[in-house]
């Protein structure tokens, strides 16, 4: 079977993984959730702030981040469809892959920030960058842990601990790993592009 | 009661119940004062009953989580006590320190009392919630240090389970986080900044480790749930807890000098901090719900499921009301900010207090439950006490509405004492609720002595 042919007694009632981080995962969308309802709220009341200091974002890496997350994101679709199979370290690899793509993600971020920093830009200069800072650190934080997340998954799938019988754990991972790769893909329009 | 040393949980959870008839009373008083300015004008002014109030019910809270990781940890450990005679001098240490700071407030001015006991050394008094004078902080320090190293040599050297281990994070970051009472920077906005770090990171931080770590104890004895289910239960909650309520903590720094952005993050996480409560509720519920087996202790899980619900609606729903920046820029420090106290600390801390006591206390009286008729007027007690708060909440969120109105709101905003001449219908009915309350413990406490047939404990 690859991903390609997923058959209809797949389809599960429950969500995939364990169904504790789904509710992690309702309540991290929750969170951003608001906080972009109140970036869209904060901005409407001062669309030319922040429409001028929107000019000032790095709109190219953005755009690569997004593509590295979701191609990071279809490595852990592999490693899940890896681990399906029976592949054992085939899956540990792919891992290995998303969290390596997770680097280049915070690297490319890192830049971004020392940026932003070294042009004296903090959470108090303006509304915009008050958003724009809280979001993308709050963000970046989600990143880390996700990657703590799929090296703990990494680890335990290349002693063995998964088999194409009982692979909840990478479900798991990958879930909350999509999840964060959701949440770039809605902020970076949002933020970087949306005038 | 599976191990000998839980026994000394028994007289904490005692001095708990008669330090809460205290908290009571001087309730009463100072609601009594709020209709009747002069009540007991000069011997205990209000400043001086307020205080007393709201010390009492934090000793009494910290008594019943003392005694309840005294029961619950040797049972989650499986072995017994480390040091159960240490646990008995800290007891009394404890107790003695409390009923001499009391009385220091009774006896002498406050002032007084600060300059007696070493105030201008190191200044920490003066501050609402850590009023106490310096060698009662430092007795506090002694003591949690103490009880602490007792709790975690038994869990070290015994079975370590999630709820011991989230216990244990929920009691350590409380001690952590007292320290702050010790830091007093002379500036206003710092001192506040930090003097949060002791009260919004207990509450709705700490505090709701070691209350969901009872709650989940007590869920596990009488519903025969598995471990593994209610354990991803408290995690989750646990994690919820953390995301919403450290940087939440914001919602205290939006109008005391503190750099603007705190009105976005307070509001933000703030906002969130209802769902872990909301959890915690349908958590309660669907473990009774699932249960396997029927405890005889009925009123224990009436308290469960009662945490659950006023926890939500006191921590939760109240809290929500105001506090989203634009809202509190009305409401702070308002009656609303009283109402929502008073639910929430009922609902939250109290309640699963009480859960534990409900749930120990037979046991440790030899009895797997109280009698039937022991247990019907505990049930009693719990409407009785339960539906006046919610009375007590109700009329202070009114009269908070109102007083906003008038004294924050439309065109000739009255002043302070002249809105409060306008909401006096309020206080009073607040305070006959408060009345029913003391009737509900006097109920609670007389459900002790009520005889009748009982089980002998498995």
């Amino acid at each position: 079977m690859t991903i390609d042919t997923i058959t209809a007694d797949e389809i599960r009632a429950t969500p995939p993984g364990d169904l504790a981080i789904w509710f992690f995962i309702f309540a991290e969308l929750l969170a951003f959730g608001v906080f972009f309802v109140a970036y869209a709220f904060a901005r409407a009341h001062n669309v030319a702030l922040f429409d001028e200091s929107q000019q000032h974002l790095d709109i190219t890496s953005g755009a690569v981040n997004t593509l590295v997350l979701i191609t990071s994101s279809y490595f852990m679709v592999r490693a899940v469809a890896a681990i399906k199979l029976g592949f054992a370290r085939g899956c540990a690899r792919w891992i290995a892959a998303a969290i390596g793509l997770g680097g280049v993600f915070l690297a490319i971020k890192l830049v971004e920030f020392h940026d932003k920093f070294s042009a004296g830009i903090s959470l108090s200069t303006n509304t915009f960058y008050m958003f724009y800072l809280s979001l993308t650190i709050f963000h970046f934080m989600h990143v880390i842990l996700g990657m703590v997340i799929l090296a703990a998954v990494m680890l335990k799938a290349k002693r063995g601990g998964y088999s194409a019988q009982d692979h909840t754990g990478v479900e798991t991972g990958a879930s909350y790993w999509h999840m964060v790769d959701l949440l770039w893909i809605i902020l970076f329009p949002l933020v970087y592009v949306i005038h | 009661m599976q191990f000998k040393s839980q026994a000394v949980a028994k007289p904490y959870f005692i001095a708990a119940i008669a330090l809460f008839v205290g908290q009571i009373l001087f309730g009463l008083i100072m609601g009594f004062q709020y209709v009747v300015g002069d009540f007991l004008f000069p011997e205990i002014p209000f400043n001086v009953a307020r205080m007393v109030h709201t010390n009492l019910l934090i000793v009494w809270l910290l008594f019943g989580f003392m005694g309840a990781a005294y029961y619950l940890i040797p049972e989650e450990a499986e072995t017994e006590l480390f040091s159960p005679k240490l646990a008995l001098i800290t007891f009394w240490v404890f107790l003695a320190a409390g009923a001499l700071t009391v009385v220091g407030y009774l006896a002498v001015p406050y002032a007084t009392l600060a300059e007696m006991t070493g105030n201008n050394m190191l200044a920490t008094m003066g501050r609402e919630f850590l009023e106490q004078p310096l060698p009662t902080k430092i007795g506090i320090v002694i003591v949690a240090l103490v009880f602490l190293f007792n709790i975690s040599m038994t869990v070290l050297k015994g079975r370590k389970t999630s709820i011991s281990l989230v216990l244990l994070l929920g009691l350590w970051g409380l001690a952590v986080f007292f320290l702050f009472s010790f830091y007093n920077p002379s500036n206003l906005v710092l001192d506040k900044y930090f003097w949060w770090w002791t009260v919004h990171l207990w509450v709705e931080g700490v505090w709701e480790l070691i209350l969901g770590a009872m709650l989940a104890f007590v869920l596990i004895k009488i519903t025969g749930v598995d471990r593994e289910v209610i354990e991803k239960w408290l995690y989750v909650i646990i994690a919820m807890t953390l995301i919403t309520g450290i940087i939440g903590t914001g919602h205290h720094y939006f109008w005391i000098g503190t750099p603007e952005y705190w009105q976005w993050f307070g509001s933000v996480f703030s906002a969130l901090e209802p769902i872990p409560f909301f959890m915690m509720t349908v958590f309660a519920f669907n473990m009774v719900n699932r249960r396997r087996r029927e405890h005889p202790n009925k009123a224990a899980t009436l308290w469960a499921l009662g945490t659950g619900v006023m926890a939500f609606l006191g921590a939760g729903v109240w809290g929500f009301l105001h506090t989203l920046a634009p809202v509190n820029f009305y409401t702070h420090g308002s009656q609303i900010t009283a109402a929502h106290g008073h639910m929430a600390f009922y609902g939250a801390y109290v309640m699963v207090n009480l859960t534990m006591i409900s749930y120990a206390m037979p046991l440790l009286r030899g009895r797997s439950a109280n009698s039937p008729s022991a247990q019907v007027l505990e049930m009693w007690s719990f409407w009785l006490m339960t539906v006046s708060i919610v009375f007590i909440t109700l009329f202070l969120t009114a009269a908070g509405i109102l007083q906003i109105w008038l004294q924050r709101m439309g065109d000739n905003p009255m002043s302070f004492m002249a809105a409060q001449d306008q909401i006096m219908l309020f206080y009073w009915m607040r305070e006959a609720a408060g009345f029913v309350f003391l009737l509900g413990l006097v109920l609670y406490i007389w459900s002790f002595f009520k005889k009748g047939e009982v089980q002998a404990a498995a």
